[in-house]
């Protein structure tokens, strides 16, 4: 059952993550990556980690994702305009990255052969209860920390926008 | 196997009654406005309309459905079954009642049973969260339908559900968080049961009474959020009529169009389903059993049979001689079976879920027929500027108060 | 892999390192699209593919260990990706409005 769930959503991922890349119109890039951050989420879940995978749903393909795409629609991009490249790039590129691909996969598998089996169910840390507490004791810095970063965020995104009204 | 089959059983009966329930909505919405309005509303199709739906499905079904040249035909057609399916989700881990009991059965020689079950599909730790979660990916079927629409109404429709749907998931999101607090858990019907119990014997612990810290403000915010979230009247700027002709869905046509409305109800229900189960304690009663909320369900559906016999006898339209003591043998068969004492510890935390989401989605309704439309910048202003701060206020005292109790 | 080996897998469930590879292979292709697409919201895109992919090592690694940390570098590395989605889109906005283009290769000055 973990191996066909896990071949499912990883083909799934597989495929839409190659779509974003040649996906020549925006908005199907856009919901291509949609479709990858959601088989990445069943895939937390099957390694145990619930809370992740719900504010992956949540942050990533709620939030993130809509306003990538609301800028999309927003500034009307159409379809990215094809420029020409030498002709070795286009007649090299696509092997050379299968190639690269298949030398990542071997790498790994070599160097992490006695990897241990990932079964649904046999890791249970990954709660809210969990997250919480690691999150207030041992991460509490990094968590203030980020509390700045996005109040930065949110100054700079403010101050961008005005920026563009004036 | 058992529990496949249980959970057949139960997924079965609950879309059978969750889509005739969408279907009546738009009924007794259509109805409830009308006599807000001084109006009759559907009275044609059946006794007071009562086949309208059936009607109205039956045109939406047979109606040709129209595939507009300008469109983008692919997310054209993916827009409207992503807005259903997203809305339909969300019911499948919604608990609606306590947990049924039933007993062994013999059939030809087998036994069968006695089962247990919970009233709800599938019971989920990170239930809230996923609620949140499914709530905010049903915008990409109105996003996506505006954009594929290739139309300037619709694209402004859908640019601005975009924004707001973003903007108001924050104030929602935070006023979820502080009955959460207080609850201890993320799981819905562990939030329920917290609710459980009563103050001096009366006062019920609902979320938004109970202490220290009563979530009433919580409740109100959840509850504007909620109207913003499924683009109802106030908040219905991506589908308002008279500026946009009609938002977002304005290429659609036939089943495709009654999908969005499909979406729209759905979501109104389980809003109000989320709403009864953080604030308002679930299947909780009113008041304690000791002082006789048990009979509150016969007693209601009893009085309603007496309301419509009497209007069956003393009749103001021809046709209410014959279809109103029908109504009246239905509610008092209901009484009956409220009141049966071996379906009462059933049938009671069932009827008061019900009821309360059916307060909740008469107030959607109410203020569907009461209210104008937000302008778009007073939409903005008011989820940045007052609904926000205001959500972050009470978290923080929520938060403030439970840590000081415990 | 001989089959009695395939068949024990097949009980014990999915081995790490196959959510590893996933992950690289994710993260080649957001790189991919970062080197050959030319508009500039899909190039960020790629950039947020790439993050997925990191996470879905830490949450493998999380899993491998038993422990939680991995789980709070995703959160963490989900907060970054918020916050540089707000501030990168305001600057798509204002870039497309001072120069009408989305193309990374005309957007080549700094000064108009």
């Amino acid at each position: 059952m973990d191996l066909f769930f896990f071949s499912l959503f990883a083909f799934i991922a597989l495929i839409c993550a190659v779509n974003v890349v040649l996906q020549k119109h925006p908005i199907s890039s856009a919901l291509s990556l949609v479709g990858v951050m959601g088989s990445l989420a069943v895939l937390y879940l099957l390694l145990g980690a619930e809370f992740v995978a719900m504010a992956q749903v949540i942050v990533y393909a709620g939030a993130v994702m809509v306003l990538f795409i609301f800028v999309i629609m927003l500034l009307n991009a159409g379809i990215e305009e094809h420029r020409g490249r030498s002709w070795i790039a286009k007649l090299l590129g696509f092997p050379a990255f299968v190639a690269l691909l298949g030398l990542l996969c071997w790498f790994v598998q070599r160097f992490f052969p006695n990897t241990g089996f990932v079964k649904f169910g046999d890791f249970t840390g990954g709660g809210a209860q969990e997250i919480g507490y690691a999150l207030f004791t041992e991460y509490l810095l990094p968590f203030e920390v980020t509390s700045v970063l996005i109040l930065i965020a949110i100054i700079g995104a403010i101050v961008l926008a005005r920026k563009e009204l004036d | 196997m058992e529990f496949l089959v249980i959970t057949l059983i139960k997924l079965a009966l609950i879309t059978f009654i969750f889509m005739t329930t969408l279907a009546y909505l738009q009924w007794v919405e259509r109805k409830v406005i009308a006599h807000v309005q001084v109006r009759m509303g559907p009275s044609r199709v059946g006794p007071h309309g009562l086949l309208q739906p059936l009607a109205d499905v039956i045109k939406l079904i047979t109606k040709e459905g129209v595939l507009p040249p300008h469109v983008n035909a692919g997310y054209y057609l993916l827009a409207p079954f992503l807005a259903v399916f997203m809305a339909l989700i969300s019911i499948s881990i919604i608990p609606f009642g306590t947990g049924i009991d039933i007993p062994a059965m013999t059939f030809g020689g087998k036994t069968f049973g006695p089962y247990h079950t919970m009233m709800e599909l599938a019971s989920v730790n990170m239930g809230v969260l996923m609620i949140l979660a499914v709530s905010s990916m049903g915008v990409y079927g109105i996003a996506l339908a505006g954009w594929s629409s290739n139309n300037k109404y619709a694209l402004l429709g859908g640019l601005r559900s975009s924004a707001q749907m973003i903007s108001y998931e924050l104030p929602m999101s935070l006023a979820i968080a502080s009955p959460l607090l207080m609850a201890g858990t993320l799981q819905l019907r562990g939030i329920a049961d917290s609710q459980a119990g009563f103050y001096l014997g009366f006062v019920p612990k609902w979320a938004i009474f109970q202490m220290p810290a009563p979530q009433i403000f919580a409740f109100i915010i959840f509850m504007i959020s909620a109207f913003a979230e499924t683009n109802r009247i106030p908040f219905d700027l991506p589908e308002a009529e008279n500026e946009l002709v009609a938002g977002f869905h304005v290429e659609y046509s036939s089943m495709t169009f009654a999908s969005f409305f499909m979406a729209e109800y759905a979501n109104m229900v389980t809003v109000c389903s989320v709403g009864t189960l953080l604030f308002l304690g679930g299947w909780q009663p009113l008041w304690p059993a000791a002082l006789g909320s048990n009979f509150v369900a016969p007693a209601i559906f009893l009085g309603a049979g007496l309301i419509c016999l009497y209007h069956g006898l003393n009749p103001a339209r021809p046709f209410d001689r014959y279809t109103l003591p029908v109504f009246a043998v239905v509610f008092f068969g209901l009484a009956g079976l409220m009141a049966f004492p071996p379906l009462v510890p059933v049938l009671t935390p069932l009827f008061w879920f019900l009821a309360k989401v059916g307060f909740l989605l008469f107030v959607f309704i109410w203020i569907r027929a009461t209210l104008p439309r937000f302008r778009y910048d007073q939409l903005m202003s008011f989820a940045w500027k007052f609904l926000f701060p205001a959500a972050l206020l009470n978290l923080l005292v929520t938060g403030f108060l439970v840590a000081l109790v415990s | 892999m001989d089959p009695s080996q395939a068949l024990e897998m097949l009980k014990n469930g999915v081995p790490t390192s196959w959510y590893l590879t996933l992950s690289a292979l994710l993260f080649s292709i957001g790189v991919a699209g970062f080197m050959i697409r030319r508009n500039i919201i899909t190039v960020f895109m790629c950039i947020e593919l790439m993050l997925n992919a990191v996470n879905l090592s830490f949450i493998a690694f999380a899993h491998q260990h038993k422990q939680v940390s991995g789980h709070l570098f995703t959160f963490f590395v989900m907060v970054v990706a918020a916050a540089e989605a707000a501030v990168g889109l305001a600057i798509i906005l204002t870039v497309f409005k001072n120069r009408s283009t989305l193309n990374i290769d005309e957007i080549n000055t700094l000064k108009n």
